[in-house]
Order: C-alpha cells, then structure tokens, then sequence
C-alpha cells in the first residue's frame, strides 16, 4: 500500500526535478561540454592525419634552424643566416615601431581635428567634419594602396629627390634623413641629461609638497629648463661636442649615408594615422562635450585661471570619457598595421607569412602569430581595468 | 541689465549674411586668421580635386600610353573599360543580367524594410532572411533551370563586396545577439565559452583569421571535404564581426534596468519569451549607433579577402591598376579614386540611415533626445 502511493509522486518528483533551472542548467553545460570536446577530438584527429599526409613536421623546434631569407627592415641585427625564432622577434620589433610612431602620429592628428570640430570658427569646424566623414568611410586598405601605389610609387627617382631643409631627401625609393653619429664622450652628455630630469622632478615633487604646506608657489620653469638643458648644453661643449651628423649623400645610383626610411613605412604610417586620427577626432569631441559647461563655470567662480581650470577641472573629467575609447583604437591602430603585409613592409604577420610558407607549419605559426597579438591585447585591457579602477567615479 | 515692470521683447539680432560672417567667421583677429587660412586650403584642394579630375584629366584614349601625359590627370577612358569589372570582376559578361536581377530582387526585400512607411515589415524581413537567399545563391550560381554553372572564383568586385558583407550582416547578427546573452548567462561554462569566444577574436587581426581560414581550416577538415574559397571566407568574417557584435549588444543589455528582466519573469514568461519580447528589443533599440557602425567596419573590412586571393571590389581595382595595357603613372590614382568613391556611398548612406533611424527610434520614447540640426 505504502509502495503503491509512493509511486505516482516519485515521477512527479523527477518531474519538478526536470523543470528545475539548477538542473536544467548543468545539463544545457554538459550537452555543451561534450560537443566541444567531440568537436576538439575529430579536429586533433583530422590535424593529426593531414600532417601525416602532407609529410609536415610539428612542434617548435624549426624556430632555432636557420630561415634562409633576408628581411628588408631589420632593428636588431639579422642576417638570412639567423634563426626563425630571430626573425620573428625582427618581426616583431618593426610592428612595434609602425604601431609606436603611428600612434604618436595619430593622437596629435586625431586631437588638432577633434578641437577644430569644435571650433566657434564654421569654415574650421566643416573642414574638420569633411575629413572625418572623408577618411572613416572609406577601407583602411584602399587607403594604404592609395599612399604606397598611386603616391610614392609615382615619387622622382632618386637623381631628380625632392631635397628637404634640413638635408633630407625624398624619393621613390624612401626618404633619407641625416642621422646622428655618437663619438665617445657622449655618454657624458646623456648622463647630464639624466641629471637634469631626475633634478627636476626632485624640485617638482618638492614644491608641491612646500605650496601644499604653506601655500607658497615656486617658480619651477626657468630651474627647470637649466637642469634639463642647460646642463647638457654646458656637458656638450665642455665635451669637446661628441655628435656629427651624417648626412644622405647622392652616390651612384641612390644615396649613401643617414637613415633610410623605406616607402612601405612612410606608407603605412600614413595610412594608419590618418584612418586613426578621424575616429581619435570624434572621441575626442565626445570627451570636450561629455564635460558640461557648469564645471568651467564653477572653476570661473573660484577664481582659477584659464589654464589652471583646464588643468584640474576640465581635461581630468574629459580624460576619464576619453581614455577607454583611446586605447582600444591604439589597440585597434596595433592590430591594423598587420595590413602591412599587402604593400610589402615586413611587419610580424609578413614575416610570419613567410616564415609559413618556408616550413609549412602552419598551426604553430598561425597559434604564435595569434599569441602575440593577444598578448599585446589582453596586456592593454589589463591596464585599462587598472586605469578604470583608479579613475572611476567616487561618489557617496 | 535692468527688467522693469512691463514685459519687453528684446532688441532683434543683427541678421543678414554679413552679421553671420562676423560671427562665425571673424569674430576675434585669431579667428580671422584661422578662417582665410582655411579658405586658402579650400581653394587649394578644390583646384587639385579639380585639376585632376577634369582639367588634366584624360577623357579620351585607348590604352594607358595615351594617360602617360607628364602632369596627367585622372585616366578616365581606364574606368571606362574596366568598370564592368569594378562590379562584377569576371563573371562572364553575357550573365551578369543574372547579378542585376538579384541585386533588383534584394531592393523589392530591402526597399519596404528600411522605408519606415511601408507597412508589413515582417513579411519583408522573412523574404530577405529566407526566400532571397535562397533566389540569389540559384541565380548566382546557376547550374540549374538551364542557368550556366559560374563557379564563385568567376565572382568579383562589387558584387563580392556586396555578397560577403551582406552574408557576413545576415549571419553575425544572430550570432552575435546569442554571444552577448552568453556572455550575460548565469551558467558559468557558457559564460566562459562566450567570453573566451569574444575576446580571443577581438585580440587577434583580421587578417590572421583569414589566414587561419585559408591554411589552417583545410587542416582541420578530413582530406575530402573541401570549402569553396569564397565560403571559407564569409565564416571568417561572420565568425570576425559576431564578437565586435556581441560586445555592442553587451553594452544595450546592460543598459536595461533590472526591474524589466523580473518584471519579465513575475509574468512567468520564458527565457526565450523574456529576451526575444522584453529585453533585446530595449537593447538592441539603445545601441542601433554601435550596430550600423559595426556593420560599417565589416563592409569595409571584406577589402581584406584580396589578401587571401579573392577579388572584391578591392581587389579588382588592384588588378585593374597593374592590368598591363592601361600601365601608366595615373592609373592607381584613377583605380582607387573609383573604388574609394563606391565605398564612402555605402558607408556614408549606412551611417545616415542610422541616424535618421535613431531619430525616429529615439522620438518613440518618453526621453526625447534633442538633436542639433547639423547632424
């Protein structure tokens, strides 16, 4: 009897057991959990069998064998007798640079454009607006063949070079600018210049802390400026000036001397920075307005100056709208200049297409390419965390 | 200034063109400067625009011996012959009525969905989500009702520009609105695998993923299965901009207040029926901006696929530009002036739609955002 009547509620209990969202929950996940793992087994398996097909090695070893090819860029010493592994880091270190100077370039670009879209000024804010909606709308890659094949392509050759002030020259081949020499007795001079900064913020740091006890200001330009160039300055020609300059000089068929900036460079820089800048305008523009008018006014009230209400008022709220968008286009500015590869700058996805091809690796190469990438990435969304952690909004 | 007793009405504004001069343009010395300096860039890039586009421009040859002037402008007669390409990269010329009737069909879907008037927004929607698709892949690739076989190597220029960018839109969206509810779920793994998903593909470049789809995808298949090129390529980028998507999406759901996700569930209504009629339609209404300007970015990104040897619009303007008989200096320029020009209208007409729709949108609400007649 007490069996009986226990049956019709135990199917109820699986029942309820069924609809419960716990449950459901851990059995949506493990469903998930084995078609992935299935999904991983017959990819391993189908990797497996194709490299055992097409007779290609795996693992890493090919990285300390020799590549064989030249690169045409190269900041740390590299020959075609180095490793694989040191063309990577060849690789590596010129999307470091494109992607250095391109957001130097951009942010300067990006902040003159996103003001002047600001401008009381209407013929200075439509120009600004022009470039903004001209640039974003069109593909960053368009924009980078435009630059390299429509205009440097079309560049004198290096007899008939544009000459620049300054001793610089551009042609079809590159611009060539002097280049510093160092003689000895210039480390003298770099060690002063060290003096001089650490001086400074030494005196910055301790005004600070004066006008914050006493309210007293000090002046800390003019002894600044001495220590950061003046003493130099003095070390320099005490030294007996230890720096030359060399300049290109034409010889033969191209010019000798200096430093020479590849076209494919200059492109891609000024591609990037100039695709950049248009989106770095508008985040700009929505930091200046994002500050209502209110906050201006009331650093008026208080009596601050101009340039000191700018200073602690305006630009550390406007910072906080600014700099999260900032940085993912930085990082954005990072991840395009792999588009380096279709006008020939050998940036690290070239060189890992190349280094591709030769061994016929390409699960590890591709998986480190990717590495790289997001490691630049997930080390920027660190700081960024940190960055908003620090600089949220503390409210009551 | 002094109001006294009766009400009254200001001295009028100085009006006329000159006192809109003075204001907006000469208001201070600096501005003054600002404004002529201006005015000499504006003369001095409408005269090179010009100068090269009509002035020097050639109008008239038959090969780019007659476009090699010194100081030539734009190569016209280039255009000329390649634009055919331009749209339809080699699909062979006796079909490409098949193209234009599917670009026509996708205006009859496309038209009565973006025109707010029309009514029965549903019934087009479902034509362009499952019968078009169905009608443009038959009519673009033939094979069948007595319509010739044009394999997608054939397909080019716009037309692939237009195919990718469009699929990748039609495939990402859902995907993407599925990612950012994964990245939302209370079931960690699923959490996870959503958040795992998003940021791998945001931290990596395009075109190592297309890279990753032309070498390392044939990996991961058996050796008999082979996908199209072109396929291969629209997955990348629909997989590509579903992650862009979903962070978007992300930023709408966390818009909407708590109180409507329980005031969904005191209903006693279903997931499903909570995000598909409570919340996404909130959320997706708050971040139409951040959509169209991912939408944007994935039009534009498809240039990427010539990397990988697929000839979009891109791509055929960087084949047409090298072509050996149209060699000459101006050539390039010519090349990608004109497919630059195709871009921007898409774009720029995508970007407008957007904002005219966020105007409607935004009216509907009880928070009227009061717009500037500039934008």
């Amino acid at each position: 009897m007490a069996v009986l009547a226990r049956k019709p509620r135990d199917l109820a209990d699986v029942k309820a057991l069924l609809y419960r969202p716990e449950v459901r929950q851990v059995a949506y996940q493990a469903a998930l959990l084995a078609a992935l793992a299935f999904a991983a087994y017959w990819v391993v398996n189908n990797v497996a069998a194709n490299l055992r097909r097409q007779n290609i090695a795996s693992g890493f070893d090919f990285l300390s064998r020799t590549s064989g090819f030249d690169v045409a860029q190269t900041l740390i010493e590299y020959s075609n007798l180095s490793t694989y592994g040191r063309a990577f880091l060849v690789g590596l270190l010129n999307t470091l640079l494109v992607a250095a100077l391109g957001i130097l370039a951009a942010t300067v670009l990006g902040f003159v454009i996103g003001i002047a879209r600001l401008s009381s000024n209407w013929l200075i804010a439509k120009l600004a607006a022009v470039y903004v909606e001209l640039v974003r709308n069109v593909p960053l890659l368009l924009q980078l063949f435009f630059w390299y094949f429509a205009v440097l392509k079309n560049l004198p050759n290096p007899r008939q070079s544009f000459a620049l002030p300054g001793g610089a020259y551009f042609n079809v081949r590159g611009l060539y600018l002097p280049a510093p020499v160092f003689l000895p007795g210039f480390g003298l001079v770099a060690a002063a210049l060290a003096v001089g900064t650490l001086a400074t913020a030494a005196l910055w740091w301790w005004a600070r802390q004066r006008q914050a006890l006493t309210g007293e200001r000090i002046a800390v330009l003019w002894p600044a400026l001495a220590a950061v160039v003046g003493l130099p300055l003095v070390v320099f020609l005490a030294a007996g000036r230890p720096l030359e300059v060399d300049y290109p000089v034409l010889g033969g068929f191209n010019f000798q001397g200096g430093v020479a900036v590849m076209p494919e460079l200059i492109a891609l820089l000024l591609g990037l920075s100039i695709y950049t800048a248009s989106f770095i305008a508008e985040i700009v523009r929505a930091g200046i307005l994002g500050i209502p008018k209110g906050q201006t006014e009331a650093a008026q009230a208080l009596g601050l100056s101009r340039g000191l209400s700018l200073r602690l008022v305006v630009i550390p709220q406007a910072a906080r709208i600014v700099i999260p968008p900032l940085t993912s286009q930085y990082l954005n500015l990072t991840k395009n200049s792999s588009l380096a590869v279709a006008i020939g700058y050998p940036d690290f996805v070239s060189v890992t297409g190349t280094i591709l091809n030769q061994t016929g690796q390409a699960v590890e190469v591709i998986l480190m390419t990717m590495g790289v990438y997001l490691a630049i990435s997930l080390l920027t969304s660190l700081f960024m965390n940190w960055f908003n952690s620090h600089m949220a909004l503390v409210e009551r | 200034m002094a109001v006294v007793g009766t009400a009254t009405t200001a001295p009028p504004r100085p009006g006329g063109p000159i006192a809109w001069l003075r204001e907006n343009l000469f208001s201070s010395w600096t501005n003054a400067v600002l404004t002529l300096l201006a005015l000499w860039l504006v003369y001095e890039a409408v005269a090179a625009v010009l100068g090269w586009a009509v002035l020097h421009a050639t109008w008239q040859g038959r090969d780019g011996s007659d476009c090699a002037r010194a100081e030539a402008g734009a190569c016209w007669p280039f255009v000329n012959a390649w634009f055919g390409q331009f749209l339809y990269g080699r699909y062979p010329e006796p079909e490409r009525w098949r193209v234009n009737l599917t670009y026509l069909l996708a205006g009859a879907g496309l038209v009565p969905l973006m025109v707010p008037r029309v009514p029965h927004k549903l019934w087009s929607s479902v034509y362009l989500l499952a019968v078009f698709p169905v009608l443009a892949v038959l009519l673009l690739s033939g094979g069948i009702f007595g319509l010739r076989h044009i394999p997608t190597d054939l397909w080019g220029g716009l037309l692939v520009t237009l195919v990718i960018s469009s699929t990748g839109i039609a495939a990402a969206f859902p995907l993407g609105v599925v990612l950012a509810l994964g990245r939302r779920s209370p079931m960690p793994i699923v959490r996870s695998l959503s958040i795992g998903f998003i940021e791998f593909v945001r931290g990596v470049p395009l075109i190592t993923v297309l890279f990753m789809a032309s070498v390392m995808l044939p990996l991961f298949l058996p050796e008999r299965w082979s996908i199209d090129k072109l396929v291969r390529a629209l997955i990348m980028v629909a997989l590509f901009s579903a992650a862009y998507l979903a962070e978007v999406i992300r930023g709408g759901l966390q818009a909407i207040q708590r109180g409507q996700f329980e005031a969904a569930d005191a209903l006693g209504l279903s997931y499903p029926q909570k995000m598909g009629l409570v919340v996404l339609p909130q959320a997706l209404k708050l971040v139409i901006p951040g959509i169209v300007g991912s939408f944007i970015s994935l039009f534009k990104d498809t240039s990427l696929v010539l990397i990988i040897g697929i000839f979009d619009l891109l791509g055929m303007a960087q084949t047409a530009s090298s072509s050996p008989t149209w060699l000459s200096p101006s050539t390039p320029m010519t090349a990608y002036v004109v497919a630059g020009a195709i871009f921007w209208i898409f774009c720029f007409g995508m970007s407008r739609y957007s904002q005219m729709l966020e105007r409607r949108l935004a009216a509907g609400g009880e928070r009227v955002v009061a717009k500037t007649a500039e934008d």
